[in-house]
């Protein structure tokens, strides 16, 4: 029994309808995005062929010799993500497996909360900290540190995804079924060789899942090395100079005045369609695998 | 019920807080340009706004460059310019029907430094600097060693304007001969700040920027003294040499524009009398060099009779005489 | 055993060790940050560095723009994403649950969620502040941050629903509710802890955001209070950013404090998120 009659069941239709459109502004953000970038992605390949773009060592599209190489932007972003994992990784897996094998509820209740922390830090209060502590304290380590360096916020970007990988590889451990954790204890292993030997490689899916949405956090990070790596594209490996990252370029070009609808202008749609192509492509393979690796053991 | 008393509550505390989040002003001026201007203008700016709160001056850093396009475009009442208008926007502004008054305003003497804890550099000539700088040296000359070979062989990490800049314009006019001709693999940006940061703490590091920022930062910085030939003598910027054209070729006058339509207002002539009154002090205050007390009187009292156009119309900047050629 | 070979009891006591240290080392890196931060900052916490404006003389410098740009900010920015998160993350727990056009919908949060916050910044830049003609103005902020944080409003949203037990759904239809006076009188209401939550996540991410803004035209040096909503404007995070590239240690210390203040309000924001979570926990199981 239905009260009030057909006007209610329109109205509710209507509300339903509303509630459909709110839904698809997700949809039409996307759209947007892949819009706005590829617009100007492609006037950019107007005048810039794309084997230039790719292969090109330079990058200096403001100046009179004008290269447009995203290769030394790419190399500047790689070059901080790569510490900044080489960091998190380790640190962050092993907490993992402490808190799911080892630890108890009082070392839980401390982890856990300096993790959250972590998380919510905002990244310029962590840029800020690269730059004005870490950089000086490398320096006296290191002599040859330049004041803007990709080792700086390499690390502390490696701090900040710390929580990222503990807590998807924390679930994906928990969710080993405890026959598996049972039987390797049946069988006289330790805690080390039961989680290194039997969980871990029974939530390889999760925690790789992790690890490749830290990645992709690690290399769309803007503040942190803005403030701290420098704003000089230069095709290196080493951590020890001044590179530049896509993001702080394209920061650094919208503080500027470059005027719009000009070749330099659209730089910054082809460096932020390569960015958005390599974290949407890193994000989506993450999902195939969880999707793909989410009933192993059911 | 509850809720709609949470809501109500919130309501209140919200458009309370954001009534204290806007404010009205009797009337604006939008000033924008060249980051070597730029702490000048903002020490008139802030002087001024506590004997007038409420003006409000808004002051940008897009660059030389990028402060004229938004002048030319009428979107700004004043430009800051590290270098007199050029030709093709003096045809912009013929075209655009935009007139300006054109007010010297102090003298830059562009500084040179390296790191503190450079021992190797003792003076730079001109053509050193060339070598360093011009766009035959892009991925080429990346060495010290390449520029005097009795400088060490370690890495040449430079720092300097971005292309927006006055001080780009100027510098690569005065080292390479030629307006905006430059390498372009080297630490650029409009925000002088980031130049200081950078070099004062990267050994093997040179730049150059507005002597304002060096006055401001003389314990992180070294200057260098600039030779123009091999056989001159070594010269530090300083008031001194800057105001007697012993400092060369990096000294250079510094500008503002002010929209001829926008001088009508009321509160634009009280500004700009205010900063052609303050500027002297400001100057020094800022780490600039001020210009002699003549000039400044000269530039208001083209800014009175409206005069509008560029002295340097169809003359160089680098070693000039402001007295004579404001008189004319 | 040999002696050279490492035995598993050892390698279990070494990772233990192991383990204690990363742990140790986040710690340490956390407080060593908010130690350095206080020593540089605190000094310059006084209530002129509330309310002045900012200046050349470091000295003189304060937040008050800074944070009336932030509060106004926030407040069009969840203005125009709770209505629709909320609604969207309603209509995807309760009546998209079998409908492709929801999948999809599913899947493009997922991937909205995961996308670098510049990327948001370009999208705002030519939609909001050239095609919609808003300028760099508070409201093309609003807008761009709104859609940064739709995926969080969403998801909470989503999580929260999915909490309320089935049983009190089941007897609201039996006793003769529709749908959607279920939804408003029955769901809601249970949900509202976790929607809460989710809104005090969303904020606190909000108030930390830089890049984006930047992008969208905030500027860095206000020394003017807004105008109005179309106004230009500046927010905290963006302060500190001009603070922090500035080499004079005035200007330092200032960032330092003005991180202290954004701290402060993250980690309340977030405490409280906790808290909320905890007790509507509590009170949602039966």
């Amino acid at each position: 029994m239905i009260t009030g009659g057909n006007a209610r069941i329109r109205s509710e239709k209507v509300m339903e309808f509303l509630m459909l459109l709110c839904s698809m502004v997700s949809v039409v953000t996307t759209v947007g995005i892949i819009l706005v970038l590829s617009v100007d992605t492609v006037r950019f390949f107007g005048e810039v062929s794309f084997i230039d773009f790719v292969t090109d060592t330079q990058w200096t599209p403001l100046f009179e010799d004008k290269h447009f190489g995203i290769l030394s932007l790419l190399s500047g972003t790689l070059l901080t993500t790569c510490i900044a994992i080489l960091l998190a990784v380790p640190v962050g897996v092993s907490i993992a497996v402490y808190l799911n094998e080892y630890a108890s509820p009082k070392f839980t209740s401390i982890a856990k909360p300096i993790l959250e922390v972590l998380a919510a830090v905002p990244t310029v209060v962590y840029g800020f900290f690269a730059l004005q502590f870490v950089t000086p304290l490398l320096q006296r380590f290191i002599p040859g540190l330049a004041g803007f360096n990709a080792l700086s916020p390499g690390l502390v970007m490696g701090v900040m995804i710390i929580p990222y990988i503990t807590s998807l590889s924390e679930d994906a451990l928990r969710a080993v079924p405890k026959s598996l954790r049972e039987a390797s204890y049946g069988l006289g292993a330790n805690r080390f060789q039961t989680a290194f030997s039997v969980l871990v490689p029974a939530a390889n899916s999760g925690i790789i899942v992790s690890i490749i949405l830290a990645v992709s956090r690690a290399l769309g990070e803007t503040m942190i090395v803005a403030i701290a790596a420098g704003q000089e594209p230069k095709l290196t490996f080493n951590p020890l100079e001044s590179v530049e990252t896509i993001t702080t370029y394209i920061v650094q070009v919208s503080m500027g005045d470059v005027p719009q609808d000009s070749l330099e202008y659209r730089t910054i749609f082809a460096a932020g369609m390569a960015l958005f192509v390599l974290t949407f492509l890193l994000n989506n393979i993450s999902f195939w695998i969880r999707k793909k690796y989410q009933r192993r053991y059911e | 019920m509850k809720t709609t008393a949470y809501l109500t509550w919130l309501l209140l505390i919200g458009t309370l807080s954001l009534s204290s989040c806007f404010k009205h002003y009797k009337a604006k001026i939008n000033i924008d340009g060249s980051s070597s201007v730029y702490p000048l203008t903002e020490a008139v700016a802030e002087e001024f706004r506590k004997i007038e709160p409420d003006i409000r001056i808004t002051v940008g850093i897009s660059g030389t460059g990028g402060g004229f396009k938004k002048f030319l475009r009428g979107e700004t009442d004043i430009s800051n310019a590290s270098r007199p208008i050029s030709k093709n926007e003096l045809a912009i502004s013929r075209a655009n029907g935009i007139q300006f008054i054109e007010i010297p305003v102090s003298y830059d003497g562009m500084a040179i430094v390296v790191s503190p804890k450079n021992d190797f550099v003792d003076y730079i000539t001109v053509a050193e600097l060339k070598t360093m700088w011009s766009p035959a040296s892009q991925d080429k000359i990346n060495s010290w060693k390449q520029v005097r070979s009795s400088w060490p062989d370690v890495p040449l990490n430079l720092y300097g304007a971005g292309t927006s800049s006055g001080t780009y314009d100027y510098f690569t006019e005065a080292i390479n001969g030629k307006a905006k001709a430059s390498r372009g693999d080297y630490t650029a940006s409009e925000d002088d700040n980031v130049l200081v940061q950078g070099v004062s703490s990267d050994k093997n590091g040179l730049a150059y920027f507005g002597l304002a920022y060096y006055t401001e930062n003389k314990d992180k910085l070294k200057l260098v003294p600039v030779k123009v030939t091999g056989e001159a003598p070594a010269i530090f910027p300083s008031e001194r040499t800057v105001q007697s054209g012993q400092y060369q070729p990096l000294s250079r006058p510094e500008f503002i524009y002010v929209n001829a339509e926008s001088a009508k207002s009321p509160f634009v002539k009280q500004f700009v009398r205010f900063y052609t009154e303050h500027a002297a002090s400001l100057a020094r205050e800022v780490g600039y060099v001020p210009l002699p007390e003549e000039v400044y009187q000269l530039g208001y009292e083209r800014f009175l009779n409206s005069k509008t156009g560029s002295v340097f119309e169809n003359k160089s900047i680098v070693g000039v005489n402001l007295i004579q050629l404001l008189s004319e | 055993m040999n002696r050279y070979s490492i035995t598993p009891a050892l390698k279990d006591r070494l990772f233990k060790i192991f383990a204690i240290g990363c742990t140790g080392f986040a710690l340490l890196t956390l407080l060593v940050l908010i130690i350095d931060i206080l020593i540089k900052g605190l000094g310059r916490i006084n209530w002129a560095f509330f309310t002045n404006l900012p200046s050349r003389h470091p000295e003189a410098s304060g937040i008050y723009t800074a944070l009336a740009g932030m509060v106004s900010l926030l407040f069009f920015t969840l203005l125009i994403a709770l209505p629709i998160g909320i609604l969207s993350g309603i209509y995807l727990e309760e009546y998209g649950r079998k409908n492709r056009v929801a999948k999809f919908i599913e899947v493009n949060i997922s991937n909205l969620a995961g996308v670098p916050s510049v990327i948001y910044g370009i999208l705002g830049l030519q939609l909001f502040v050239r095609l919609a003609g808003l300028g760099n103005s508070i409201l093309a902020g609003a807008f761009t941050l709104a859609l940064l944080i739709m995926p969080i409003i969403i998801v909470s949203t989503r999580e929260a629903i999915k909490a309320v037990p089935h049983s009190m759904r089941e007897a609201a239809f039996g006793l003769g509710a529709t749908k959607w006076q279920t939804v408003v009188r029955v769901v809601l209401p249970a949900a509202f802890g976790g929607i809460l939550t989710g809104i005090i996540l969303s904020v606190s991410r909000a108030i930390g955001e830089t890049a984006p803004l930047i992008v969208v035209g905030a500027l860095a040096y206000v020394p003017f209070i807004p105008e109005g909503p179309m106004d230009q404007f500046t927010s905290l995070p963006i302060q500190i950013f001009n603070w922090t590239s500035r080499p004079q240690q005035g200007f330092i210390d200032n960032a330092a404090a003005g991180i202290i203040v954004l701290l402060l309000f993250t980690l309340l924001l977030n405490g409280i998120a906790i808290a909320l979570r905890n007790r509507w926990y509590k009170k949602t199981s039966l």
